[in-house]
């Protein structure tokens, strides 16, 4: 951790920086013929898909294409039928949530969940990884506690500085209960950035948040993804998904319709289809 | 009138968030004290009286504190709906006594030191609360409701069951003495005043005769000495059970608890092994309540009818008086539950039959007969009816949930439990440094 430079803000942990492996060019995230079914709905139907390291790769589908669903199953939420998921080489099909975020993965919800009593602050400072204080024992003795206080005040001024981006730290002592929806999606957004993972799946991050405040979002996530997180996008709007996301992966019905840039994607008719079809 | 107690309640929630956390609890003791040496006074107490009285009521206000304390961690903090408190306060009971009585009483223990008992009793509790969490830890919060219900209703039976009245392992005998009972170790407290603390018959110590002497002189006896110089420790120790909690409260582990409580999903997703935590806080708590329930117990006597899931009802409502989620609260919920909800009723009891002749053998037998008179304006037989020595505890009931409906509806977060106990090990009220950099 960089005690004497904090301005040095959001570089990745010291472990994600450290993916120069043999299979550096292998893709980040690979996810093979996911299935899952809730009772008779299909919701994902034989996935399979990839996200290269460094990219912010877009994921669109109509309502209901399996797109959550799918955000579940990768970040262990729900265990699939079948199927399998890599990340960074690890098969972890079927880890628990926590053992996904710990390696590096970590996703947003669609609609956002707040800690709503506690404040925003807390919230923001919950989320790092490898806190020493989470330990029972050296939260509690008064020698070890030493080192809990000072990455405490560490995490401190980390979170002021990620709310200060988000524009929600006029906001840092209220209860999370109390922002309004775009608000929460900002907080949403802090919370897995505290984590400095690897990779991040963003649902629908954007809705919601007014205009302005969205474009600086998305400067942010450049230059992220220049620093080297990988991202993978659901977003309804396409203009957003066009400008800022490459390549594009369309799903349909659970099933993985079209891949490729935001091109390819735009004129490709099953894609239109699809989306028309949906509709009806 | 409605109107005026709202008022006035309001009136006391906001003097009562103004108050640093110390200066409230002074408040409150020096109130309940003042209030309970009146009654004394009331009654006729003599000085020996009125110092009982308090120490009656400091005990008890001490041992709720501390089983309150336990609760809110689990529940308060966590959001885990334990209904096993009564279960897991006997196994800390029983342990330290099956350990430490003695081999030749009835029923035998092993003899083994006293804090090596006690010790094993928490330990013993710790241990039965993180088994007893385990099944239920991957199910949704009410099933962790049901089993620890469950589970302390099979503790209390298994140790009321005649098998285990007596009953031998690798040569040793032991006992919970069934549904007799199980007679404990002596109050720890008489090694400053004895000269061997564990003869009920021995003669004071040197000190303990000039301690006994003074106090004899201004007419407070012997026992009444020993059991205040009781209550006065377990003051201290609730204090230590106070800052304890506290600093697990205000700490990174402290804010998972809080995140496991307001969403466990999410917690999950941001990296915390909930599990881990819920195990943790499940044995730290229930240890906690073993040793609320040693300290509760030791000098007297075990059975089985004090860890009925009433206990864990008590300890229930005492958390939601003061406040789920506040420590300080819940010291505040455990003394006023302890002195005016649990034992006020017997107060009144002693006024109302000073006061009121009520005559003996006049006591209606029935709730007609009491009521029956009132046509004719004599309220003296419901009166008698509603204290009786069989009544009172009913009417403790009818109280606590006069309370309970009171509060629900008009403060539904306890006295205290609106208050801001940020989990951080730093303060989180400022930004030091922040703005100028
Ligand atoms: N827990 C569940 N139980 C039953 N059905 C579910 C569950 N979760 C999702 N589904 C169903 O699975 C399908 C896919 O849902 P999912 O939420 O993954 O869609 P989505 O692509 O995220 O849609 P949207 O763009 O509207 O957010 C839907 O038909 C939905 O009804
Ligand atoms: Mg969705």
């Amino acid at each position: 951790m960089t005690t004497t430079a904090p301005d040095s803000d959001d570089a990745p942990a010291d472990e994600s920086a450290a993916t120069t492996d043999a299979d550096a060019d292998a893709p980040l995230l690979q996810v093979r013929e996911l299935e899952k079914s809730f009772g008779g709905i299909t919701a994902v139907d034989g996935a399979t898909f990839e996200v290269e390291r460094g990219t912010i790769t877009g994921l669109i589908g109509p309502n209901g294409a399996g797109k959550s669903t799918t955000f579940d199953l990768v970040t262990g939420v729900q265990t699939p039928d079948s199927g399998q998921v890599v990340f960074d080489g690890t098969d972890i099909t079927g880890w628990r949530p926590h053992q996904a975020a710990n390696r590096g993965l970590v996703r947003t919800f669609q609609i956002a969940r707040e800690l709503d009593e506690m404040t925003v602050l807390e919230n923001a400072m919950l989320a790092p990884r490898g806190q020493v204080g989470e330990n029972l024992w050296r939260a509690v003795l008064p020698g070890v506690r030493k080192e809990v206080v000072r990455q405490e005040e560490q995490l401190r001024e980390q979170a002021w500085e990620t709310l200060e981006f988000l524009e929600l730290d006029h906001l840092a002592e209220e209860y999370a209960g109390a922002l309004s929806g775009g608000q929460r999606k900002l907080l949403e957004l802090a919370r897995v950035l505290m984590i400095e993972p690897e990779m991040i799946l963003l649902d629908e991050p954007l809705a919601g948040v007014n205009p302005t405040l969205e474009e600086k979002l998305l400067d942010r996530l450049h230059s992220l993804r220049d620093d080297g997180y990988t991202f993978l996008l659901v977003e309804h709007d396409m203009d957003v998904i066009m400008n800022h996301c490459e390549p594009v992966i369309v799903l349909h019905q659970g099933e993985v319709l079209v891949e490729g840039s935001p091109e390819q994607v735009k004129n490709d008719d099953r894609v239109l289809e699809a989306y028309l079809g949906g509709e009806v | 009138m409605s109107a005026r107690v709202d008022d006035g309640m309001a009136a006391v929630s906001e003097w009562f968030d103004g108050r640093s956390d110390a200066a409230l609890l002074l408040v409150l003791a020096v109130g309940l004290y003042a209030l309970f040496t009146g009654v004394s006074l009331v009654l006729g107490y003599d000085l020996g009286g009125i110092v009982n009285t308090l120490r009656r009521i400091t005990f008890l206000s001490a041992i709720y504190a501390m089983l309150v304390l336990a609760l809110n961690l689990q529940w308060g903090y966590t959001g885990l709906f334990n209904l096993g408190v009564a279960g897991f306060m006997a196994v800390g009971v029983y342990t330290m006594g099956m350990l430490s009585t003695a081999p030749t009483t009835n029923p035998p223990g092993l003899g083994l030191p006293l804090p090596i008992g006690i010790l094993g009793g928490v330990i013993a509790a710790a241990l039965v609360g993180a088994v007893a969490s385990l099944p239920a830890l991957r199910l949704r919060g009410d099933y962790l409701a049901i089993v620890t219900l469950a589970f302390s209703e099979i503790v209390r039976l298994t140790y009321r069951s005649p098998v285990f009245e007596t009953f031998s392992v690798a040569g040793l005998s032991l006992g919970t003495g069934g549904s007799t009972g199980m007679s404990l170790p002596t109050n720890p407290i008489r090694i400053l005043f004895y000269e061997n603390s564990q003869e009920v018959t021995s003669p004071p110590s040197a000190f303990g005769e000039a301690v006994f002497g003074t106090f004899e002189a201004i007419g407070v006896r012997a026992p009444v000495v020993e059991g205040t110089a009781y209550a006065i420790v377990l003051l201290f120790v609730v204090a230590g059970v106070y800052a304890l909690l506290r600093r697990v409260g205000n700490s990174p582990f402290g804010r998972v608890l809080k995140a496991i409580r307001e969403d466990e999903t999410v917690a999950g997703a941001l990296g915390k092994d909930t599990r881990l935590f819920k195990v943790k806080v499940f044995a730290l708590g229930c240890g906690l309540m073993g040793l609320a329930a040693i300290l509760w117990r030791i000098g007297g006597l075990a059975s089985t009818a004090d860890f009925r899931p009433i206990t864990t009802f008590y300890v229930f409502v005492a958390l939601i008086i003061g406040g789920a989620g506040s420590n300080t609260g819940s010291v505040v919920g455990g003394a006023v539950f302890a002195s005016l909800l649990f034992e006020g009723p017997n107060f009144v009891r002693r006024v109302v039959t000073q006061y009121v002749d009520i005559g003996i053998g006049q006591t209606p037998s029935t709730i007609f007969e009491a009521v029956g008179p009132l046509a004719s304006l004599d309220v003296t037989p419901l009166l008698a009816y509603t204290i009786s020595d069989v009544n009172v505890s009913a009417l403790r009931l009818v109280l606590l949930g006069v309370v309970l409906i009171y509060l629900i509806q008009n403060r539904p977060e306890g006295l205290l439990g609106h208050r801001t106990e940020t989990a951080a090990s730093v303060d989180l009220s400022e930004r030091p440094g922040g703005e100028d950099r």
